[in-house]
C-alpha cells in the first residue's frame, strides 16, 4: 500500500468533521488524504446519535435509512420533581446509527477522491519554524512523514494533533461533560417518537439523562455529568434505571459506550500557518445538549473550502487561514457562545428555581432560549420570579 | 501515575482530553499513561465515567 509523501491536504481522523472535510477538499480537485487511528471507522460509538435533520440540509447529506434509524418528532422533558412536558416540534430529527453512518460518511470522502487509511495513527506535525508542513504517521505498512499544504485536525476529545502543533486544546475538566451510554432493548415507553430528557442536580448534576428512540422498544439511554464530581456518570445513570423499573424492568442491554463531551467554549484560535482545527478537537459542540455531529461537519466544509481558496492563492499563512474561523464564528461560533452562556446561567439554578421555571415559560421558548434565542422575552415572562430574572439579565445580556 | 483497570475502561479517550500535561495516549482499547509527565493531579480520575482510573503515587506505568 502506497503512502502518499506529499498532498494537498491531510485530515487527520475520520469522524465527522473529518469525513465530510476530505470529502469537500476531494470534490473541490484537491489531493486529499485521511488519516484515522482506529481500524474500524465509527466504532466504538461515543455518541447519543441524535442529529436534527436541518443539519443534513447544512451539510448537503443524503438522509438514508441504513443510518437514520427512527424519526423524532419533539421532546418530552422531566423537571425534576418528575413534572412531564411534551414539546412537540415541527423540525425534525433523527436517531441515527453511528456505525453506519460514520462508515458512510467515509464511504463518501472516498468516492470524491479522497484516499484514506485506516488504522493509521497521526502522532506528530511536521513543522519549520511556525508553519506546519504535514504529518508523522504509523501506519501498517510502515511510518512515514507525509507533506501537506494544509492539515486539518479533526482528531476528536483528544486532539493530539493541534497540541503537537502548540495550539493547547486540553478540556477545562469543569467544562466538558463525563458522559456514559447503554443502547437498551425490550424497554417500555410511550412517544417512542420524541426524545425524553430528565433534569435535576440528584439525577444529573449539571446534565441530563436522555432516552433517544432508536425504534419502538429500544433507545440509548445514557447520561452526561458535569466531568469532575465524586460518583461516576456510571452510577449516575445505574441509579436512574434502577429507579424506573416500569421502563427497564424488562429490558436488557446491547451495547455500552460514553465519552468526553466539551461543553465549554469553543477554542479561540483553532488554527494556524498550515493547519486548522474543527469539531470536537476544536470543542465546536453545543454547550447545552453536547450536541457535535452537525457542527463538526460544518466547520469541516468550511475549512476544506478555505484549504481550496488558501492553496489556489499560494499563500497557507495564519492570516489567510483565519479566513475560516470567521466563517465559522459568523455562521455558528457567535451562536454557541451565547448558547454557553445559556448554561452557565441554568448551571446556577437550584431544583426548585427549575421548577418555577417550568411553570412560567412555554416549552417553545425555552427551546428557543437553549438555542440561544429570545432572551429578552424569557427575561420579561419570568420577572414574576426576580431573583431568578436579575440572574438571567446579568448572564444572558 | 495512574492505573487503568482494563475490565471497566470503554476507552473513551475522556481522559486524554482532560489531562492537564498531556501524559495520556489511547491506541484502540488501550490507555497509556507517561510516567515522566504525570503529575498525579488526580484529573483523569475524577473525570472517568466509569471509575476506572487510580491515581497511584510513585507506581509505575501499569494498566493491570
Ligand atoms: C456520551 C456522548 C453523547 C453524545 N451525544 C451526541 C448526540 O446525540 N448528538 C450529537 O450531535 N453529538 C453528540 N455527541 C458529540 C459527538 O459525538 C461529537 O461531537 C462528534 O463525534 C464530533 O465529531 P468529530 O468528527 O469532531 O470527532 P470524532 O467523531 O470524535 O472523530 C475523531 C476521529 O479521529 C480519530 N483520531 C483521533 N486521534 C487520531 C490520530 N492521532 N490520528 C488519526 N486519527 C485520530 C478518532 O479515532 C476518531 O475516529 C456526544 C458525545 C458523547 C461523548
Ligand atoms: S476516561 Fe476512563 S473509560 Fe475513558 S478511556 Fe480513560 S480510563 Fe478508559
Ligand atoms: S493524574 Fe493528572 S497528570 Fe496524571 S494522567 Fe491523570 S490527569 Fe494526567
Amino acid at each position: 500500500m502506497q503512502i502518499p509523501e506529499q498532498v494537498d491536504v491531510v485530515v487527520v481522523g475520520a469522524g465527522p468533521g473529518g469525513s465530510r472535510a476530505a470529502r469537500e477538499a476531494a470534490s473541490l480537485g484537491l489531493k486529499t488524504v485521511v488519516f484515522e487511528k482506529r481500524q474500524e471507522v465509527g466504532a466504538p460509538v461515543r455518541c447519543g446519535e441524535g442529529l436534527g435533520e436541518a443539519w443534513m440540509r447544512i451539510n448537503d447529506i443524503k438522509l438514508d435509512r441504513s443510518w437514520a434509524k427512527q424519526e423524532m418528532h419533539g421532546a418530552v422533558v422531566y423537571s425534576p420533581s418528575g413534572k412531564k412536558i411534551v414539546i412537540p416540534t415541527e423540525n425534525k430529527g433523527w436517531i441515527i446509527d453511528r456505525k453506519v453512518f460514520d462508515k458512510q460518511m467515509a464511504i463518501d470522502a472516498g468516492r470524491a477522491g479522497a484516499r484514506i487509511f485506516v488504522k493509521s495513527t497521526v502522532y506528530e506535525v511536521i513543522k519549520e519554524g511556525d508553519i506546519v508542513k504535514g504529518v508523522r504517521v504509523r501506519t501498517p505498512y510502515g511510518s512515514f512523514d507525509v507533506e501537506a499544504k494544509v492539515v486539518i485536525a479533526a482528531d476528536g476529545v483528544e486532539s493530539q494533533t493541534a497540541r503537537s502543533a502548540g495550539i493547547n486544546t486540553v478540556n477545562n475538566a469543569h467544562e466538558v461533560d463525563s458522559g456514559f451510554q447503554y443502547e437498551m432493548v425490550n424497554i417500555k415507553f410511550e412517544h417512542p417518537d420524541m426524545i425524553h430528557l430528565y433534569f435535576g442536580n440528584e439525577i444529573a448534576p449539571r446534565g441530563y439523562v436522555w432516552i433517544f428512540p432508536k425504534g419502538d422498544d429500544i433507545a440509548n439511554v445514557g447520561i452526561g455529568i458535569i466531568g469532575q464530581h465524586e460518583k461516576t456518570a456510571k452510577e449516575f445513570l445505574d441509579a436512574f434505571i434502577e429507579g424506573h423499573p416500569e421502563m427497564f424492568g424488562e429490558a436488557a442491554i446491547v451495547e455500552m459506550n460514553g465519552g468526553c463531551i466539551p461543553v465549554g467554549a469553543p477554542l479561540s484560535k483553532p488554527y494556524m500557518s498550515g493547519l486548522m482545527v474543527i469539531g470536537d478537537a476544536a470543542h465546536m459542540v453545543n454547550p447545552i445538549h453536547g450536541g457535535g455531529m452537525g457542527t463538526s461537519m460544518e466547520a469541516g466544509i468550511i475549512a476544506a473550502r478555505t484549504a481550496k481558496k488558501a492553496i489556489d492563492a499560494g499563500d497557507v499563512s495564519e492570516k489567510f487561514l483565519k479566513q475560516f474561523y470567521d466563517e465559522w464564528m459568523e455562521k455558528r461560533g457567535k451562536q454557541l457562545l451565547q448558547v454557553l452562556k445559556v448554561r452557565r446561567f441554568f448551571e446556577k439554578l437550584s431544583d426548585s428555581d427549575l421548577e418555577k421555571l417550568a411553570d412560567m415559560v412555554t416549552p417553545e421558548l425555552l427551546l428557543d432560549i437553549a438555542d440561544g434565542r429570545k432572551a429578552k422575552t424569557f427575561i420579561k415572562i419570568i420577572s414574576k420570579a426576580p431573583k431568578i430574572a436579575m440572574l438571567a439579565a446579568k448572564e444572558l445580556l | 501515575m495512574i492505573k487503568v483497570d482494563r475490565e471497566k475502561c470503554i476507552y473513551c479517550g475522556g481522559c486524554v482530553s482532560v489531562c492537564p500535561v498531556n501524559a495520556l495516549t489511547l491506541l484502540e482499547t488501550r490507555i497509556d499513561c507517561d510516567a515522566k509527565k504525570c503529575i498525579n493531579c488526580g484529573i483523569c480520575e475524577r473525570f472517568c465515567p466509569v471509575g476506572a482510573i487510580k491515581v497511584i503515587k510513585g507506581g509505575e506505568n501499569a494498566d493491570s
